[in-house]
Parts: structure tokens; C-alpha cells; sequence
């Protein structure tokens, strides 16, 4: 779905790459976390895929043809929602349709309330995003990525703003929406909880630069509850990834 | 409605208490040429109604409409253009300040001169004054504009004016009203400034007149209309952003 080929990135300014010479690839469909210490460059993987940023070399290829030609091959999810304050729900959901164009404001509208329902927030189209919780906004920006087109989301720390009992009911509501819709789903944290409960297999980021993204999967079953955190190969596996990050932030 | 006379209660009280002050100041001074008592002005108002309303206000509020209208337009374009490329910025920033230096009232006999006793004279000390806060104000509403929703927009494939439009004008709307809320005073400054250095009619002419015949009243007058008139369209503006801007004060 998602491949890397020797792909480096340097930033205006830096003398040296925050990005060398990387090569992975993800399966359509699975679901992974990319897990690293905060300002390693995880989100710097996600703005070359979303063409924000342009690789100083290599290629990334989405869907097995490399990006640039078609812009739109992901739905992009930053940290935060950005939800436009001036726009109700609907109309913030409908976005990229708008801008895509080609769309009826009805048909923009059906959509947008068809997105709304699939994340559970029915009746919420004419509101202000300021009359949602933090959780609802969330899931309002998720309506919003999934009319963005293309089989890949790539999902940047959504849930870390959000308070804890909000955060897990969210892990694992994304969890159920990965399930339902079959998207290919990319999803950077920093949190290794939240990386091993929702992951098929960790990406880590072990080292700066990036030269490449360990792969390690996690022993358990999909789909999951959070019961399986307490399993013993589990809290191993928790253990293992939090002295790899340790290691980095002390080196 | 209840609750905005509420708000605005202490204001009037203060007001009212002032205009009290004032008043037996006045009468204790007994000079109506050159301190005259609010009751004086008032009587002196209704008195001369037919040619403050008729003639010299229209004429006034003339000026400020079209000075207004050409300071909006102008500081629009100036702020987008300076907002849209950095070298136009470079150019313009400047100059716009600097044109901000200079003292209109002492060179705006000279637009008399060069335009005459006609309307444009006026318009153009208007623009002069008012053009900068809608220019300089606006500008830094469309560079506090979210780069994040901007970088959302592009993702999706948005271009630079679907951005422009989608993200940097709302977020430059409250600026701009709080320019359209300045400037509205200060068109109106710059029309009387303009009248009282060399007219035919308008209410700054009108006040001008009344100061060379030593009537007190007569110059404050035409003072208290112009403060009435641009309290009433600020007052509009007020009500307009209140239509049209449902989101302010929340954190972008």
C-alpha cells in the first residue's frame, strides 16, 4: 500500500539528514504505529507522504505508483483537529469534497452527514465545532480524513491531546473503525501503550536520523480489548520498546 | 436590549456627570464666545437645524463615505498584495509607515491647491489618515491566518486561493472590523480637517465659520453632529461583525 525507497529528507537550514536513505513498505490494510521520541521526525514521514514536503531523494510510492501525479492517495490527520471555528460540523467534514469539487452542496451535504454518522456523531452536522468535546472533535476530524479519498490515513498523535478515559475509548473506537472500513490505517505516537494496544506490529524509530523503522510485532490477536495489556508478553514487549526509546532520549 | 443599556449604564452616568461639570463650569465662567454651556450648544443646534441638516452634514458625511470607501479599498488590496508576496511587502511596508509621518493638517492646504475647493481635497486627507489602520490591521489578520489549516487545505489538493479564501479571510474578518471601527472615526476627523482648511460647505467648513464670528456655540455645534455620526456608524459596523462573526474569541 505505502512504500519507501531509500528516501531521505533534509530540512532548509540543517546540515545533516533527518531522514537517510529510507526503505519500508506497509501492507494494504493492516494497521501499524510508528513509535518514537518527540522530534525525531515521525511526522516528517507523514507531511512527504501528504506532499507537504518533497523527499531530497528516493520515492515514495502509494498504492504502487509513486505520489506527486495524484495528490490525493491519503487522508491526513494532524495532531490537531483544525476544525474550522466558522464552519458548522457538516461543513467542516465536507471539506475536502469542496475542495475536490464536482459535488452538489446536497451531495456534499449527504456525505458529510453519512461520514458523521459512521463516527457515531448523528445530529451533530449543524452544530459549531465548539459545542463538541474534545473526543467528538476528534472523531469529527476522522469524518472529515475519511472524505479525504485514498485507502491509506495517516493519523498524527490524534488522541494525545485528549484526557485518558477519552483517549482509550478512542483507541478503541479506532480499532472498530479500522475493522469496518478496511482502510490501510499509519499511526505515529510517542505513547508505547497506545502503540501496542492498537498496532498489528510496531514501527519503531529507533535512531536519528531515521535509517530505518524496526518492525516488531505484537502477540496478540485482533481484535482486541484492553484485557490483553495485562498479558505477560505483552508487558515484555512494553518494557522492550520503552528501554529502546530510553535508550535514545539518554543516549 | 435591556442588557446593553445595562453595559453601557456606567459610561452614561460618567458622561452625564461631565456634561454637568461642564455646564457649571460654563455658567460660572460666563464666556459663551469661547466656553458655551451644553444647554447653549443644544439650543444653538436645534436653531441652525435647517442648514446643518441640509446642506452641511450631507456635504460632510459626502467626504467620509467616499474617503472611507476609497481607504477601505485601497487598504484592502494593499494587505493582500503585501500578505500574497514578500517582495511587495518589502516595497510597500515602508512607505505605507512613513506616509503615516506626515503631518496631513500641514500639508493639506496644498491638496486644496492642487485639487481645489471641491470634494476631492477633502477625500484625499481622508484616505491619508484612514487608509494605514485598515492596510496595517487587516495585513496582520491575514498573517495570523492558521498555516496548519492552510497545510489541511493542501493536503486535499487546495490551491492558493482556495486556501486564501477558505482559511486567510476568515480569520482576517475580526481584524478586519476592528479597522472598519477605527477608521470610521478617523474618516471623519479627516473629512472636518479637511472642510476646516479650505471649503465651501461641510460641517467643519461650518464650524470654522462660526470661530471666525467668536460663537462658541456654533462652532461646538456641528462638533456634537459629527460625533453623533460617527458613533452611529461605528455603530453599524459593531452590529455587522456581530452578524457575521460567530466564532471570535475562540482560539484558532
Amino acid at each position: 500500500m505505502l512504500e519507501f525507497r531509500q528516501v531521505s529528507y533534509q530540512y532548509p537550514g540543517e546540515d545533516f539528514d533527518l531522514i537517510d536513505g529510507l526503505s519500508f513498505r506497509v501492507a494494504p490494510g493492516s494497521l501499524h504505529c510508528i513509535l518514537g521520541v518527540s522530534g525525531c521526525g515521525k511526522s516528517t514521514l507523514f507531511r512527504m507522504v501528504s506532499g507537504l514536503l518533497t523527499p531530497k531523494a528516493g520515492e515514495i510510492r502509494v498504492g504502487g505508483a509513486p505520489i506527486g501525479g495524484h495528490r490525493r492517495c491519503c487522508g491526513y490527520m494532524p495532531q490537531r483537529d483544525l476544525l474550522f471555528p466558522w464552519r458548522t460540523v457538516w461543513e467542516n467534514v465536507a471539506l475536502p469534497l469542496e475542495i475536490a469539487g464536482g459535488f452538489s452542496k446536497a451531495e456534499r451535504r449527504a456525505r458529510a452527514e453519512a461520514a458523521l454518522a459512521d463516527a457515531g456523531l448523528d445530529g451533530c452536522g449543524d452544530k459549531l465545532p465548539r459545542a463538541l468535546s474534545g473526543g467528538m472533535r476528534q472523531r469529527a476530524a476522522f469524518a472529515r480524513t475519511m472524505l479525504a479519498g485514498g485507502d491509506l490515513l495517516l493519523l498524527d498523535e490524534p488522541f494525545s491531546a485528549l484526557d485518558f478515559l477519552t483517549r482509550i475509548s478512542m483507541q478503541e473506537w479506532l480499532l472498530d473503525q479500522w475493522r469496518r472500513t478496511g482502510k490501510t490505517i499509519l499511526f505515529i505516537t510517542h505513547d508505547v501503550e497506545e502503540a501496542i494496544f492498537l498496532s498489528q506490529s510496531v514501527l519503531v524509530a529507533a535512531e536519528a536520523p531515521i535509517r530505518a523503522l524496526a518492525e516488531i510485532l505484537v502477540p496478540a490477536p485482533m481484535p482486541r480489548t484492553r484485557a490483553c495489556l495485562a498479558d505477560p508478553a505483552m508487558a515484555a514487549l512494553r518494557e522492550e520498546l520503552i528501554g529502546r526509546l530510553r535508550k535514545q532520549v539518554e543516549p | 436590549m435591556k442588557k446593553a443599556c445595562r453595559g453601557n449604564l456606567p459610561a452614561l452616568l460618567f458622561l452625564f456627570a461631565l456634561l454637568i461639570l461642564w455646564q457649571l463650569g460654563a455658567m460660572e465662567l460666563d464666556a459663551a464666545y469661547i466656553l458655551p454651556t451644553p444647554v447653549q450648544i443644544l439650543q444653538k443646534l436645534w436653531e441652525l437645524r435647517v442648514p446643518l441638516f441640509t446642506v452641511h452634514l450631507p456635504a460632510t458625511m459626502g467626504v467620509t463615505a467616499a474617503g472611507l470607501a476609497i481607504s477601505v479599498a485601497l487598504g484592502l488590496l494593499l494587505s493582500v498584495a503585501m500578505d500574497a508576496s514578500p517582495l511587495v511587502r518589502r516595497m510597500i511596508y515602508p512607505v505605507v509607515v512613513a506616509s503615516q509621518t506626515i503631518p496631513t493638517t500641514a500639508i493639506a492646504p496644498l491638496f486644496v491647491l492642487w485639487f481645489g475647493y471641491g470634494i476631492w481635497s477633502k477625500v484625499l486627507v481622508t484616505i491619508l489618515i484612514t487608509f494605514f489602520p485598515v492596510a496595517i490591521t487587516v495585513y496582520d489578520g491575514l498573517r495570523s491566518a492558521n498555516q496548519e489549516m492552510i497545510e489541511l487545505l493542501r493536503t486535499y489538493g487546495a490551491g492558493r486561493w482556495a486556501a486564501f479564501r477558505r482559511v486567510k479571510i476568515p480569520c482576517a474578518l475580526p481584524y478586519f472590523f476592528s479597522a472598519l471601527k477605527m477608521a470610521i472615526p478617523m474618516s471623519v476627523i479627516g473629512a472636518a480637517i479637511g472642510e476646516w482648511l479650505g471649503a465651501q460647505s461641510g460641517l467643519g467648513y461650518f464650524s470654522r465659520r462660526m470661530m471666525t464670528q467668536l460663537d462658541g456655540a456654533g462652532v461646538f455645534a456641528p462638533i456634537v453632529l459629527l460625533s453623533a455620526a460617527a458613533m452611529l456608524a461605528a455603530g453599524l459596523a459593531a452590529l455587522a461583525e456581530r452578524r457575521l462573526i460567530r466564532w471570535r474569541g475562540e482560539s484558532l
